[in-house]
């Protein structure tokens, strides 16, 4: 038989995947080379989705924001050493190295739920929504330290207000990516996978409310939440979900993955709130990374403008 | 001879833990948070040596190499001393002497409370170690008063897993240690009464047996 069947086919013979895609690759940016010299067009320009995919590539471009601290920057070692990213390991010195092979390209968000525009978008059609600006913002962790980062991104409410969410929705709802195989810390249930966080509507909308695909200048390491994330300064830094590919929009408030592991102890508003105690160790005071005595924490991580969108709610109870 | 030479062995292995921390400490290999290593490490080293002084007695047993108990004071000397530097990270490092804070600390933090507990259960232990307190309370006594250490290493192993968010594997196999070294503890306790049971109910029969046979 001349034509063979697929199944004739030995499996050695078929191309993996990565290759082929690779392969795609190749020829897509062969035929964009090919249109730049033909057009005339500056071939950086035409590159530059597949310049941005790359971790720690450059972002150029970026805007200053008036909500940027003028504090002392952690250094970028320890904020890209250091991470709680439980879906690669409990132990913060592990997601850098653990996170290597980890693929944040090709990469679909979901957006869904109570929205006029359901859709999937790519990544890269997100960071395009808006100007990319550099916030340097405070980071405090439920555990008692701190650090101080230079995000990149632009407000979440930008691409909320593409999505247009009906009036029904109350709450965003961001999920992480659910891939053991590449996330070796989710072939362990400690915690229910996938990570599951949310906001309230007018939190999500908070200007202060970032979705984040940079840092340092850079696009974001894969440790650090590649491709995308979010970022809420004033919450503890579990609220501000990784690696997302789905925000979905619901009238009932969503469970966080931390309250459904232990509810007495993580709430769904989790903001930084030193009068509030963990039920095991106390949030009054912080350490800030590299610095020896701890410093006092801030009610709101020191970002009062959003203390209006907790008046007359009682943080003990919803803490 | 032998023992001198595994004394000092152990000895200096008791500095390794230290040494390395010492090392890191001075070529920046602390990593992000050098306090909270520090703080884990000294943790860590403190319930890994409580563990190897409640093995001895049933690694003795069963190996036969009864000179290991020659090696079990200093161990436990270590773990004292590991208990010491962690202590002293957690009031120097961690709350900077805030007398204040470590009180309510101890007070309303149960991790800590446990913790505490098992630190302050080893102090009489860390000072009746010597020859010559074994000999002014007694053999007996002196052994009473060290089953201390079961209530150490029990306070000790909640403290781990009351502390951690989310993740319980290693403070469980610290747990699961414990347990068989208990478990093996109260096997012997049970076949020993059994023991003595079975002699305390043959004594009078034996002694009929010789009266009758007088």
């Amino acid at each position: 038989m001349l034509i063979k069947r697929p199944s004739d086919n030995p499996s050695s013979d078929i191309t993996p995947k990565d290759i082929y895609l690779n392969r795609r690759q190749f020829i897509a940016g062969a035929a964009v080379a090919g249109a730049a010299a033909v057009t005339g067009l500056g071939l950086r320009e035409v590159a530059e989705p597949s310049l941005v995919a790359e971790a720690n590539a450059k972002i150029d471009g970026l805007q200053k924001s008036p909500f940027s601290s003028t504090e002392k920057q952690t250094p970028y070692k320890d904020v890209s050493n250091y991470n709680n990213f439980y879906e690669f390991s409990t132990d913060k010195y592990e997601p850098a190295g653990l996170a290597k092979n980890f693929k944040p390209r090709p990469w679909t968000v979901t957006i869904d739920g109570l929205v006029k525009k359901k859709q999937e978008l790519d990544v890269d059609a997100i960071l395009k929504m808006a100007a990319p600006e550099e916030r340097i913002y405070r980071h405090r962790c439920v555990e008692g330290w701190s650090i101080v980062v230079p995000w990149i991104g632009f407000s979440l409410s930008e691409l909320i207000k593409r999505a247009e969410p009906l009036g029904k929705a109350k709450f965003v709802e961001f999920t992480t990516l659910y891939d053991p195989k590449q996330m070796p810390g989710q072939r362990v249930p400690v915690l229910k996978w996938p990570y599951v966080e949310g906001l309230r509507m007018d939190e999500a909308m908070h200007p202060l409310a970032l979705l984040c695909f940079g840092m340092y200048g850079e696009i974001l390491p894969n440790q650090n939440g590649a491709p995308l994330r979010i970022t809420i300064p004033w919450k503890y830094g579990f609220k501000s979900a990784k690696a997302i590919v789905r925000i979905r929009f619901t009238e009932g408030q969503p469970m966080n993955s931390w309250q459904l592991s232990a509810s007495n102890e993580y709430g769904f508003y989790s903001n930084v709130n030193p009068n509030v105690d963990h039920p095991r160790w106390s949030q009054a005071k912080e350490r800030r990374l590299g610095e020896f005595l701890k410093r006092p924490t801030l009610m709101f991580n020191g970002y009062d403008q959003v203390a209006g969108l907790y008046s007359g709610m009682d943080l003990k109870k919803n803490f | 001879m032998k023992l001198r030479l595994t004394k000092i062995a152990v000895f200096l292995g008791g500095l390794v833990p230290l040494g390395r921390l010492a090392w890191k400490a001075f070529h920046d290999g602390l990593g992000a948070n050098p306090i909270e290593v520090i703080t884990h490490s000294t943790g860590d080293w403190t319930l890994i040596l409580i563990l190897t002084t409640l093995s001895i007695t049933p690694l003795r047993k069963f190996t036969k190499q009864y000179w290991l108990i020659g090696v079990r004071r200093m161990i436990g000397l270590f773990a004292f001393f590991y208990g010491v530097l962690h202590f002293t990270t957690y009031i120097w490092l961690d709350k900077f002497f805030d007398v204040h804070e470590v009180i309510k600390d101890i007070g309303k933090r149960p991790f800590i409370t446990v913790g505490f507990t098992a630190f302050v259960l080893l102090i009489p232990l860390a000072i009746t170690s010597t020859t010559g307190w074994i000999r002014r309370l007694g053999g007996k006594n002196w052994q009473r008063l060290h089953r201390l250490i079961y209530i150490t290493g029990i306070a000790g192993v909640i403290h781990y897993i009351w502390l951690v968010k989310a993740d319980l594997r290693k403070p469980l196999q610290y747990a699961f240690v414990l347990g068989v070294l208990l478990l093996y503890r109260v096997m012997v306790w049970m076949w020993e009464a059994r023991k003595k049971l079975a002699s305390a109910t043959r004594t009078p029969r034996s002694a009929e047996v010789t009266e009758v046979s007088r």
